[in-house]
């Protein structure tokens, strides 16, 4: 049998390769193969079953993604494929057969053969999965340890070695004696694949494994989980949440909803003409990267509300943010668009005074913002107001949401009366029922959490809204629903929006100009429909070119 | 929220806890009417527990070498060892909450100077401490209280430290920065009521500890000048005649560890639901 190397070297060839061989004797049947698994949910959740009666088949050298928005039940899906449910779940019926044999009623012992060896899974977090004291590649010599007693140290830690080249990794001897902290996330990402293959396992199980990654990182992992497949031919059951990747990677798609597989199809069939009314909406709500023709461009001549000059910001000799300049007019948007790293949310934070720059000036209605002190600030801190990323940490989740938002309104000057109309008055402009107010913030979903967000940061009444990620915590279907409520309060109230992301489909969807950031600098800046359509630096057009599913518009 | 820590109070440990706490808590409040004796009144010394007192009724726990009952004096102690330890490990939370929330909020210069004090004071054995304290100003209700408050104060300091620089960095936080919200406002009304769940906890213990405390500086004859009935000092003042007459320290010691255990058992009964909080949050 011959395994076609990835890497050119030559040295998978000493890995033996269990799967070629087996896959010679029955190559079209499928591999793994569930049927009617459905698993429960612990009493009192919001509704019975995590799973609900999931079929499905995974050949080889397929890559089958599930499809679905958080609490869809993908998660509990792949943890019961691999015999560990989450904590509360359990498996209430159903089968699930690798090769033939039933997975379901192992042994924990017997699944330990399994799990590592012919299911391998790659996780969400890459530095999670991975043990901060050890040595990535003591980590990858640990599974052989596991799984393959009979070869000696040296040749454990060949193959490991093999492995981590094989990921295309640069200079693999130094990764290989790297913590995971000295490693970025692809590659860390990257060391956890290898960890993966190390048995040449049937059956991959990635659950979002780009999630977490950069655009230009997640384009990397992409093509090497896509090679895997084609070059050596593994089952992959690709979970995510993204229609971008799924359309960038999956050969068969299943879409999940409330725990049931509502669709299941050839990848171009589910895309181009999906059957099921969710999918449908689904597709719709991926923001696509072409710009509206015409985002409403208001009168761009009056004076610009936020002016930013020479802002800078340095620790040490590293430059975070570095002579940047912008305005920003009435009533218009500007992304700043970047990868994680390149000081777009540090930007946010000097412009809103969270911390103080090193030089550079920041103007708000033509007055210098960044020299006022003590109550001058406290007023006047008032325009520029601030929707932050994490749903969960952006409210204190022991205050009533009236009392927030109720709050807020009398900061802004109102008395008590007022600001608990002003309250209510918002919860409707965001589009949340007025019950919500009486609520806590542990009460309500991620969307709804990041429109109290908005009501709050509106409750001051602001000249400029500032959504620093505010977005990238939300699935598809909510974040064009945020999207449509900051165009509708744009219009409305005639907030200018400075939008900080690192996803350029959300930054084309709603800005009327773009500024790529890179490394503490504005690369390129100019309105969104020209830096998107014919794009000047070569970062921007690297940034286009790893945005996941061009093909899907 | 508040009503997984009354739930918590029908699990096993908790109940107990909460039942050992409770029953310390009715003999202190109603002492008055459960002591069968004046605590201060000398009667016939060294009676055996059950022995008949000369007025037909029965000294059930005997009584002092100066002739007091010691049931009327274990009921009278309840009281102060109760006030004495509460208003003790109040004060050492009103200092360490006030240093703490300022120095995890601040950070910097104050942050380091605060931690420097505290890690000074824990720094010194605790019973020196003590020493030096009621040796310099005297056995006092009060002075115990500020004995206490020295020698908490610094630990309670450190958590809510801990837990200040946390919540700090989230973005609720912020949120309130940004809106021009005062720092006393973020400190008590955003910050501390997010900590009050694992407070509560230590609270309960660091009671305990109070009473161990008062327990501890009685028995060095340094807690409440006599004759005030003061389960620690019961134990010193019976201690030379402990081998002829057990009763004398064996039914004040009992007192304090049955009130030590249910405030332990009470704090861990509280803990899970505290921790459940402190995920959600």
């Amino acid at each position: 049998m011959s395994v076609p190397s990835l890497s050119g070297s030559g040295r998978w060839l000493g890995l033996r390769h269990r799967g070629a061989a087996a896959a010679e004797v029955d190559d079209a049947g499928p591999i793994l193969t569930v049927e009617g698994l459905t698993v429960a949910l612990p009493k009192g959740a919001d509704r019975p079953l995590a799973v609900d009666n999931a079929s499905l088949e995974l050949r080889r050298g397929e890559i089958l993604c599930v499809v679905g928005e958080s609490g869809s039940g993908k998660s509990a899906l792949s943890g019961a494929i691999m015999g560990a449910p989450a904590p509360g779940l359990r498996v209430a019926g159903g089968s699930v057969r690798l090769r033939g044999q039933e997975l379901t009623r192992l042994s924990e012992r017997a699944w330990c053969r399994i799990r590592g060896n012919r299911i391998a899974m790659i996780f969400q977090e890459p530095m999670a999965a991975l043990n901060p004291a050890i040595p990535v590649g003591r980590q990858i010599m640990e599974v052989f340890e596991l799984h393959d007693r009979k070869l000696t140290l040296s040749e454990r830690r060949e193959r490991a070695l093999a492995l981590l080249e094989s990921m295309q990794l640069p200079d693999p001897e130094r990764i290989f004696a790297s913590y995971p902290h000295q490693l970025s996330g692809g590659q860390c990402q990257r060391v956890i694949v290898a960890m993966a293959l190390a048995m040449s396992p049937e059956v991959l199980i990635a659950d979002e494994p780009t999630t977490a990654l950069d655009v230009t990182t997640q384009a990397q992992v992409l093509k090497l989980i896509r090679e895997l497949r084609t070059i050596r031919g593994h089952a992959i059951l690709f979970i995510t949440h993204d229609f971008g990747v799924v359309a960038e990677i999956a050969d068969r798609i299943a879409v999940m909803r409330h725990g049931c597989i509502i669709e299941v199809g050839v990848a171009r069939d589910v895309l181009t003409q999906p059957q099921h009314p969710y999918t449908r909406e689904l597709l719709a709500a991926v923001p696509s990267l072409v710009p509206p023709s015409d985002p409403g461009l208001v009168a761009a001549a009056s004076k610009p509300v936020l002016a930013v000059t020479g802002l800078k910001k340095s620790y040490g000799r590293v430059n975070a943010v570095n002579e940047i300049s912008f305005d920003l007019e009435r009533g218009t948007t500007l992304s700043i668009v970047g990868e994680s790293g390149c000081g777009k949310s540090s930007l946010a934070r000097l412009i809103v005074r969270l911390t103080e720059p090193t030089a550079g000036r920041v103007d708000v209605n033509g007055k210098c913002f960044l020299t006022l002190t003590g109550a001058e600030l406290r007023t006047s801190c008032r325009a520029v107001q601030m929707i932050f990323q994490d749903p969960f940490g952006s409210l204190n989740p022991l205050r009533r949401v009236g009392a927030v938002i109720a709050r807020a309104a009398m900061l802004a000057g109102a008395d008590r009366h007022t600001a608990r109309d002003r309250a209510g008055e918002l919860i409707d402009r965001v589009g949340l029922p007025r019950e919500a107010l009486e609520r806590r913030p542990a009460a309500f979903s991620g969307g709804q959490k990041q429109r109290i967000g908005i009501a709050r940061a509106l409750a001051m009444n602001p000249d400029v809204l500032i959504a620093d990620e505010s977005l990238s915590a939300l699935d598809a279907s909510s974040q064009a629903q945020i999207l449509a409520l900051l165009r509708k309060l744009q219009n409305e109230l005639g907030l200018a929006i400075l939008l900080i992301t690192h996803d350029l489909r959300v930054a084309a969807q709603i800005s009327h100009r773009i500024a790529v950031m890179q490394a503490g600098r504005i690369v390129e800046i100019g309105p969104a429909a020209r830096v998107i359509n014919s794009p000047e630096h070569a970062y921007t057009r690297e940034l286009l070119d790893s945005a996941p599913g061009r093909g899907l518009v | 929220m508040s009503v997984g820590w009354l739930k918590s109070l029908t699990r096993p440990t908790a109940a107990t806890g909460a039942l050992l706490v409770g029953g310390w808590l009715v003999v202190a409040l109603l002492s008055h009417m459960l002591a069968p004796y004046d605590p201060f009144h000398s009667m016939v010394p060294l009676m055996s527990p059950g022995a008949l007192a000369p007025d037909g009724g029965t000294f059930w726990l005997g009584t002092d070498s100066l002739g007091r009952d010691v049931l009327s004096r274990l009921i009278y102690g309840a009281r102060t060892v109760i006030v004495v330890a509460t208003v003790a490990t109040m004060t050492a939370y009103a200092v360490g909450v006030s240093t703490g929330l300022l120095a995890g909020y601040f950070r910097g210069r104050v942050d380091m100077i605060l931690s420097f004090f505290a890690n000074v004071i824990l720094s010194f054995p605790v019973l020196v401490l003590y020493l030096v304290i009621i040796v310099a100003l005297g056995a006092s209700a009060a002075n115990v209280v500020l004995a206490v408050t020295f020698g908490s104060a610094p630990a309670i300091f450190r958590i809510v430290r801990a837990l200040t620089i946390d919540l700090r960095g989230r973005d609720f936080i912020a949120a309130a920065i940004t809106q021009g919200e005062s720092t006393w406002r973020i400190l008590l009304v955003e910050i501390l009521p997010n900590s009050s769940a694992a407070l509560l906890v230590d609270f309960c213990l660091r009671l305990g500890y109070s009473a161990i405390t008062m327990g501890v500086l009685g028995f060095l004859g340094l807690g409440l000048p006599p004759p005030t009935p003061d389960w620690g000092g019961m134990v010193n003042e019976g201690r030379t005649l402990a081998f002829a007459f057990p009763h004398l320290v064996l039914f004040p010691c009992l007192a304090i560890s049955s009130l030590v255990l249910g405030l332990s058992l009470l704090a861990d009964g509280l803990r899970q639901p505290a921790a459940r909080v402190r995920r959600v949050a």
